[in-house]
């Protein structure tokens, strides 16, 4: 990825020079190789410190909210993955962020890296880790290590949902175009399998581990509430902390509610959970429930589109099929 | 100086949750946090665990008093303070040192209560760390994380657990589980790892840090900087820092509304929240910024300036690993020129 990183500062120099766009919206370095942070560049020579780099995991789409509310003059550049262009026309379809004030470069990708993965395979002191293909050399402060690259993937990466773009003024990829990630319901699959008490262990181990640090709401892209209800002292829900074990439950239960049929699966919320909860599953879960219901449907896909929550056909399920299912 | 074999530390631990309530780092569903010891329970020897071991003294939640109505009066009920002995396993230098500070702020007078029970109630072991990690910056703050200040120290070497007692509080807690431990001439051996471990952290990447120009008197010169503005851009406002941090201490008073009464509660609060130190004419931060600021000035000026020149960060690294974006007190510090490298 570092002939797009290339090819991507030259170009967005061109475009901040030129007027098109007035800055940038990328990837900064960081002091390792993982840990880059999202930034806006305002002149070219900033640029230099802009990374593209097989830790750029970070979904840029919903800092757009903001700065197209901004005052700021003149077009925001922002570099979309192909999977980022989900939730990018999702936010146009749900008129949260303006298109005519955002030039898109779609940025290919063959799949970003979790560093939390490398950790649980057991690299201690992790100071670089070089892309070789199918392999990862990776340079720890106890030595020098090797892993295959595939095994490394940010969960939503191995699930990739392909190389296409659904929304680009311009598109920058030098990849070959791979393939199409593994089955994304195979891990609902396996929790459906389940009995409900068998289920209900598993979910409690899980979210018994919420801090609720609110980083899976606060980078989720369909999660863009002026004041979440969950922030808001008079909604009566308002909680900065699990009052007992159910509320954490009760916590990203709603909040897989509130975005079934606008989640676009781009898998931020357990990319960033500092426990480690595989959140994702629980919107895969609706996201195949809406599939079976009323037929396949990806959210983002287009503009524009009617999900099948809000729409109404005649060939819809009927009430009393869903809640039958809702007893299983 | 004791040892036991790291085969039979389950002995160690039966020994010492006989008579006490015992945490120690455990992993559950992949994640390593301190948790209350069971028969069984494994230690998990991972560097660092998700959250801090600040839970053991100022929990993430607790009840301090509730009002219940009946009858047309109203009945107050305190929660009682804590009594149960706790000991803490497996806790770093880093965390050791984060627990002075958290003393700085709950047993200056008026003392917290709840607190200092828990406090007195505990006794920390502490473990040498033997292999730190890239994120580690301890050393930045004078800390040494092959000799952590506890009740009681120990070291993994090789098969073996080293064990010293440090404190009175230690000197007991040893005579407690002496059956399970024996006595050893091991100097040579803990001498030997401290000096690895020394070496290993003097090479850290972060090692270079330098915290010139932070100190209690930094407010004027870094308060209005322009660079905070780019550090907090991209800050999600979650409070994933704070809340995996070892020495963030803030926190929130809350009345729940128990359908017959009120549970008071204090929770931990985030100052990256755009509802902190919410008043009745609103929140004197409106800005992400300037929560974001408020939050490093805390920790490298405000919080020296009033206790003695003491830094509310320890370098555990927590905030480098978990932060969504990336963006953390290094960052701060190297951003403001701080970085000898």
């Amino acid at each position: 990825m570092q002939k797009v990183r290339g090819l991507v500062i030259k170009r967005a120099g061109e475009l901040l020079s030129d007027g098109t766009v007035t800055r940038v919206l990328g990837y900064k370095c960081g002091d390792f190789f993982y840990d880059v942070t999202p930034a806006f560049f305002e002149s070219a020579d900033q640029l230099s410190d802009l990374e593209y780099g097989s830790f750029c995991g970070a979904n840029l789409s919903k800092y757009l909210i903001n700065a197209c509310k901004d005052q700021k003059e003149g077009k925001i550049l922002v570099l979309l993955k192909p999977c980022d262009t989900y939730s990018f026309n999702q936010l146009l379809t749900e008129h949260r962020i303006d298109r005519d004030k955002i030039y898109v470069i779609g940025v290919g990708c063959k799949g970003m890296l979790d560093i939390e993965k490398l950790k649980a395979m057991g690299f201690k002191g992790i100071t670089k880790v070089l892309d070789n293909g199918d392999e990862l050399d990776i340079k720890t402060i106890y030595g020098d290590k090797k892993c295959k690259r595939a095994d490394a993937l940010l969960e939503k990466c191995v699930c990739c949902k392909g190389k296409d773009f659904k929304a680009f003024d311009e598109v920058i990829d030098v990849e070959e175009p791979g393939e199409k990630g593994a089955d994304r319901f195979e891990g609902v699959a396996l929790l459906e399998n389940m009995t409900s008490e068998e289920r209900f262990a598993f979910w409690n181990n899980e979210l018994s581990k919420c801090i609720r640090c609110n980083a899976c709401r606060n980078v989720c892209p369909a999660c863009s509430c002026m004041k979440c209800v969950f922030d808001n002292p008079v909604s009566g829900a308002a909680g900065k902390v699990n009052s007992n074990s159910f509320e954490e439950k009760m916590f990203h239960i709603i909040r897989a509610f509130h975005v079934a049929g606008r989640c676009t699966d781009c898998g931020e919320c357990s990319r960033v959970c500092p426990q480690g909860i595989p959140l994702h599953l629980l919107n895969r879960k609706f996201i195949k429930d809406i599939d079976e219901l009323y037929g396949d449907y990806q959210a983002g896909e287009e503009v524009g589109s009617r999900a099948p929550l809000v729409n109404f056909t005649f060939d819809d399920a009927e009430p009393s099929i869903v809640h039958e299912r809702g007893n299983e | 100086m004791y040892t036991i074999e790291k085969s039979k530390l389950s002995d160690l631990f039966g020994a010492i949750s006989a008579s006490c309530e015992l945490y120690l780092p455990v992993k559950k569903a992949g994640q390593n946090n301190f948790t209350k010891y069971e028969a069984g329970t494994e230690y998990c020897d991972e560097l660092k665990t998700v959250k801090s071991p600040k839970d053991m003294f100022f929990p993430q939640s607790e009840n301090i008093v509730s009002f219940e109505k009946t009858d047309g009066k109203i009945k107050v009920t305190p929660d009682t303070i804590p009594t149960e002995k706790t000991v803490v396993f497996g806790v770093r230098a880093c965390d050791v040192a984060s627990f002075d500070v958290l003393d700085r702020v709950f047993l200056s007078e008026p003392a917290d209560s709840f607190y200092k029970a828990r406090r007195e109630n505990c006794t920390v072991v502490a473990t040498a760390c033997s292999e730190p990690e890239e994120s580690c910056f301890c050393s930045v703050f004078g800390i040494d994380p092959s000799e952590p200040k506890a009740d009681v120290a120990t070291w993994f070497v090789g098969e073996k657990l080293y064990w010293k007692a440090l404190t009175e509080k230690g000197e007991e807690l040893t005579k407690a589980v002496a059956s399970v431990l024996t006595e050893e001439n091991a100097d040579g051996t803990v001498e030997a790892e401290k000096a690895k471990i020394k070496e290993i952290v003097k090479n850290l990447p972060l090692a270079s840090l330098s915290l010139d120009g932070w100190d209690g008197d930094a407010t004027e010169a870094k308060f209005d900087a322009p660079e905070w503005e780019k550090l907090s851009a991209s800050c999600l406002g979650c409070g994933a820092c704070t809340f995996v941090c070892p020495t963030c201490q803030c926190y929130d008073i809350r009345d729940y509304d128990t359908g017959h009464g009120i549970q008071r509660y204090r929770c931990w609060d985030s100052c990256m929240y755009n509802d902190f130190t919410m008043m009745a004419h609103g929140t004197p931060r409106p800005s992400q910024l300037q929560r974001f600021r408020q939050r490093f000035m805390h920790k490298l000026v405000y919080f020296p300036a009033n206790n003695d020149g003491m830094y509310s960060c320890v370098g555990c690294g927590r905030c480098v690993n978990k932060c969504p974006i990336s963006m953390n007190i290094a960052k701060v510090i190297k951003a403001f020129g701080g970085d000898k490298s």
